[in-house]
C-alpha cells in the first residue's frame, strides 16, 4: 500500500511538471452552428500564432503554449459556458482566444470570464453591446464594434444618393447591434428606412420575409447577416422574386463563396467589411499559404493577432498567467514601440526580453482604445464583374 | 390592369414560394407520419436523414456531371436521386437492424425510442459533416428559370414581375407524382395492404401471417425514398448545408401533427397549412392593396398583421389550437 502511495504520489509530481511547461490557451469558436464554416480557418489562424511564439524559442523559458479548442456553438449561451468552464476548471487555460458570435461571447464573459479572472480577446465579436459590459478589464476584441460600421455603411449609402432602403438583418446580437447603429445613423444623415425585418439564420425558406420587404419597398436592400447563412438566403429569394436588384452588405457578407454562388447577379451590390491594408495583411496571406489554409476567410487575421496578443502580453509580464494577460494587452498593441508585423512574432518576443517596447501592428493594425477596442478601418467595395472592387477605405 | 398587378405580386410573393416550400415539407412530414404509423415513433433523426441521403445525391451529381452526363435544362441532380436513395436506403436498414430492431424486440415505450432517435440524430449529423463538411454545397444545374421576373415584366408590360424558379417548378411535379405512388402503393399493393393493416392493429396482422419483419423493412426504404425526394428537391431550390436540414424538422413535426400524426393525407395537408400560414399571416398587403383600391383609400402603412418575426409562432399557434380543439389533427391521425 505504501508503495503503491509513493508511486502514485510520484507520478503526480510527474504529471504536475510536465503541466507546469504548458501554458494552455482557450480557442472557443462556433466549430459546429451557423459560422461552422468560418471556424476552421479562424481557429487554424490562431494556432499558427501560438506555434510561431513556440517556434521561435524566444518564449519564457520552458513554457510551451497550447491550444485548446473548445464549442461555442456561436448560438447556445448554455453549451458556450459550458465549454469555457470547462477549460478555465478543467484544462486550466490561462487566457482564452475567442469567443466568436457577439451573444456567446457575452455569455463566457460574465459567466466564465470574470468570475474566474481569465482575460478573453475576441477576434468577431463585433456587437456594440459588449463595450457596455462589466468586464472587469478582462475583455478585449480584435474586431472592431459595429456601432463604428454602422455609421460608415450609412455613409456609403448617402454618398451613393440613395435615400430610401429596406433593412434586414440576422436575428442575434450582431444583427439587432449593428441594425440599431446603422438605423440611427442613416436617419441622422437623412435617409428614410422603409422596413425593417429581422431573419433566422439556417432556415430554407425566407419567402415571407422577402414579401414584406418587397412591399415596403426602398431602393436598396440593405443586408446584415451572414454570407453562408440568413443573408445569403435573403439575397437568393429577393434575386428570385425580383424584389430587389442592388443589395448593401455588412461584414458578415463578405466572401468568396456569395460571389461564387451569385456571382454576376449581384453586380453592383456594395458593402464594407473591416479591412486591414498594407504589409501587415500581405505577410499574414503568406504565412497563412505556408501554412496550408487560405487568409481570404473573414476573421482569420482578427485570429491571429488576438492570439498574437496573448502571447506578447504574457511575454511582457514575464509569467505565462491571466493576471499578465490581461494587464499588458493594451501595451503590447498600442504605440510606442517597435512595430510588429505577422511572422515577426519571434523578434517581438527578443525585443521585449531585452526590455524594448513593442506596438502590435499583426494583420490587422491592431490599435485597441482605452476599453479595448480596436477602432478598425473598413474597406467600402463594390461588386463588379462578379469580383470585389474597392472603393475607397473609411 | 391594376388587378393583373394584385394579382401577379400577390402570386410572385406569396402563391408560388409557399406552394413550393409546402410540397417540401409535405413530403418530409409524409416520410416522418409513415414511421409514426408503422413503428409507432416520433423519428427525430428525420431530418438528417434527408441531408445524408442529399448528400449521396450530391456526390453521384457531381460524380454524373465530370462524366459529362446532364439533362439538358433539368438539373442532373434527378438522375442522381435512385443513388441517394439507394444510400439512405441501405443506412436506414443497417440502422434499424443495428439499433431499432433491439428496442423493438424489448417492446420499448416510444418515448424511449424517440430518444434513440434522438441519438441516432446525431450520428448522422456528424456523418454528414465528416463526409461532405459543413458549408454550403451548390449542385443545382440546367436553367434557373422558367420564367424570370425581368422577362415577365417585358413580356406582358405591367409594373409587377412575376418569376418561377424550375426548381420550384419540378418540387411541385415531383412532390404530385411521389405522393400519387405512394398511396397507389398503400391502397393498391399486397404489401402497401399489410403497412396499413399493421398499422392499424399489430397483434391482429401479425395472426392473419402479415410479416413484421418485411412490413418494417418496406417502411424504412419508402421512408428513405420520400426524405431524399424532399431533400434533394429542397437542396435544388434553396441551397444545401446540412445545419439547415436539421433546422427543417421542427417545421416537418408541425407539419404532421397538424394533419394529423400517423395520416399521409394529414402530412400533406399539413406542409401546406404550415407553409402557406408563415407567408400570409406575415405579408405586407401595401403593395397588392395599392393596385386594388382608390387612390383616396391607399394604406400608408404596411398593413401588415404581424411582424415576420413572428413567421414561426404562426405555425406553432396553429399547431397549440388544432392540439386544444383535435388533438389528432385534422385528418383524424393518433393521438399524440
Amino acid at each position: 500500500m505504501k508503495k503503491w502511495l509513493l508511486a502514485s504520489a510520484a507520478s503526480l509530481l510527474a504529471t504536475g511538471a510536465v503541466t507546469a511547461e504548458d501554458a494552455r490557451i482557450g480557442v472557443i469558436l462556433g466549430f459546429t452552428g451557423p459560422i461552422e464554416s468560418l471556424t476552421p480557418g479562424m481557429a487554424a489562424s490562431a494556432e499558427l500564432a501560438l506555434s510561431e511564439v513556440n517556434d521561435s524559442g524566444a518564449f519564457l523559458t520552458g513554457i510551451t503554449l497550447v491550444p485548446e479548442r473548445a464549442d461555442s456553438t456561436c448560438i447556445d449561451a448554455a453549451a458556450a459556458t459550458a465549454a469555457a468552464e470547462r477549460l478555465v476548471t478543467t484544462d486550466g487555460v490561462l487566457a482564452i482566444m475567442g469567443a466568436d458570435c457577439s451573444g456567446v461571447t457575452g455569455a463566457v464573459l460574465s459567466n466564465v470570464a470574470v468570475p474566474n479572472g481569465v482575460p478573453m480577446i475576441s477576434p468577431s465579436a463585433t456587437s456594440p453591446a459588449l463595450s457596455g459590459a462589466e468586464d472587469n478589464g478582462l475583455f478585449f476584441r480584435t474586431a472592431p464594434s459595429d456601432a463604428r460600421q454602422g455609421e460608415v455603411l450609412a455613409q456609403i449609402l448617402i454618398e451613393r444618393d440613395i435615400g430610401s432602403v429596406a433593412v434586414t438583418y440576422t436575428n442575434n446580437d450582431y444583427g439587432k447591434g449593428f441594425a440599431d447603429s446603422f438605423e440611427a445613423a442613416y436617419a441622422e444623415l437623412g435617409g428614410e428606412i422603409t422596413l425593417t425585418s429581422p431573419h433566422e439564420d439556417g432556415k430554407g425558406d425566407y419567402s415571407a420575409e422577402i414579401g414584406a420587404l418587397a412591399s415596403a419597398g426602398g431602393d436598396v436592400l440593405v443586408v446584415l447577416g451572414y454570407s453562408d447563412q440568413g443573408g445569403k438566403g435573403m439575397i437568393q429569394a429577393a434575386l428570385d422574386t425580383g424584389a430587389f436588384d442592388t443589395f448593401a452588405m455588412g461584414d458578415g457578407m463578405y466572401s468568396d463563396a456569395l460571389l461564387a454562388d451569385l456571382g454576376g447577379d449581384i453586380d453592383g451590390s456594395f458593402g464594407s467589411v473591416p479591412w486591414a491594408e498594407g504589409e501587415g495583411a500581405e505577410a499574414f496571406s503568406a504565412l497563412a499559404s505556408k501554412a496550408g489554409f487560405t487568409a481570404e476567410s473573414s476573421y482569420t487575421r482578427e485570429s491571429y493577432d488576438a492570439a498574437a496578443l496573448i502571447a506578447l502580453a504574457m511575454m511582457k509580464g514575464a509569467e505565462a498567467s491571466s493576471a499578465a494577460v490581461a494587464a499588458n494587452v493594451l501595451d503590447v498593441a498600442n504605440a510606442p514601440g517597435e512595430p510588429i508585423l505577422p511572422g515577426e512574432l519571434g523578434k517581438a518576443l527578443k525585443i521585449i526580453a531585452e526590455g524594448g517596447e513593442i506596438d502590435y501592428v499583426g494583420a490587422t493594425d491592431v490599435e485597441l482604445g482605452d476599453s479595448g477596442e480596436a477602432a478598425g478601418s473598413y474597406r467600402y467595395y463594390e461588386i463588379t464583374d462578379g469580383a470585389f472592387s474597392t472603393v475607397s477605405f473609411k | 390592369m391594376d388587378l393583373l398587378n394584385a394579382l401577379v405580386a400577390l402570386a410572385n410573393f406569396v402563391l408560388i414560394p409557399a406552394l413550393a416550400y409546402g410540397s417540401q415539407l409535405a413530403l418530409g412530414a409524409l416520410g416522418v407520419t409513415l414511421i409514426y404509423a408503422v413503428l409507432r415513433f416520433s423519428n427525430f433523426a428525420h431530418g438528417d436523414t434527408m441531408a445524408i441521403g442529399t448528400m449521396v445525391t450530391i456526390l453521384a451529381t457531381w460524380a454524373l456531371q465530370s462524366l459529362g452526363v446532364s439533362l439538358g435544362p433539368l438539373p442532373t441532380a434527378l438522375l442522381a436521386i435512385p443513388f441517394g436513395i439507394a444510400g439512405a436506403a441501405v443506412l436506414l436498414l443497417l440502422t434499424d437492424r443495428v439499433v431499432y430492431r433491439f428496442y423493438r424486440a424489448q417492446k420499448a415505450k416510444p418515448v424511449i425510442l424517440v430518444i434513440v432517435s434522438m441519438g441516432v440524430m446525431f450520428i448522422y449529423n456528424g456523418m454528414t459533416r465528416f463526409i461532405i463538411g459543413p458549408d454550403d454545397q451548390s449542385f443545382a444545374d440546367g436553367e434557373r428559370f422558367l420564367i424570370s421576373a425581368r422577362d415577365f415584366k417585358a413580356w406582358s408590360g405591367l409594373d409587377e414581375g412575376l418569376a418561377l424558379k424550375s426548381t420550384q417548378a419540378i418540387t411541385v411535379v415531383t412532390a404530385i407524382i411521389v405522393v400519387a405512388i405512394v398511396f397507389w402503393f398503400l391502397t393498391h399493393t399486397r404489401t402497401g395492404k399489410s403497412m396499413r393493416a399493421y398499422s392499424d392493429n399489430e397483434d391482429l396482422a401479425l395472426l392473419s401471417g402479415i410479416s413484421p419483419e418485411t412490413v418494417v423493412r418496406v417502411t424504412w426504404i419508402i421512408v428513405a425514398a420520400l426524405a431524399v425526394v424532399a431533400g434533394t428537391l429542397y437542396g435544388l431550390d434553396k441551397s444545401y448545408k446540412p445545419f439547415t436540414y436539421f433546422q427543417l424538422l421542427l417545421p416537418i413535426f408541425a407539419s404532421a401533427i397538424v394533419g394529423g400524426i400517423g395520416s399521409p393525407v394529414g402530412a400533406i395537408a399539413g406542409g401546406f397549412v404550415i407553409a402557406f400560414s408563415e407567408v400570409l399571416f406575415t405579408y405586407a398587403w401595401k403593395k397588392v392593396l395599392g393596385y386594388l383600391l382608390p387612390e383616396t383609400l391607399q394604406p400608408d402603412g404596411l398593413v401588415q398583421l404581424l411582424s415576420t418575426d413572428y413567421k414561426f409562432a404562426v405555425s406553432f399557434v396553429i399547431l397549440i389550437i388544432v392540439l386544444l380543439f383535435r388533438p389528432t389533427g385534422l385528418f383524424r391521425g393518433k393521438s399524440v
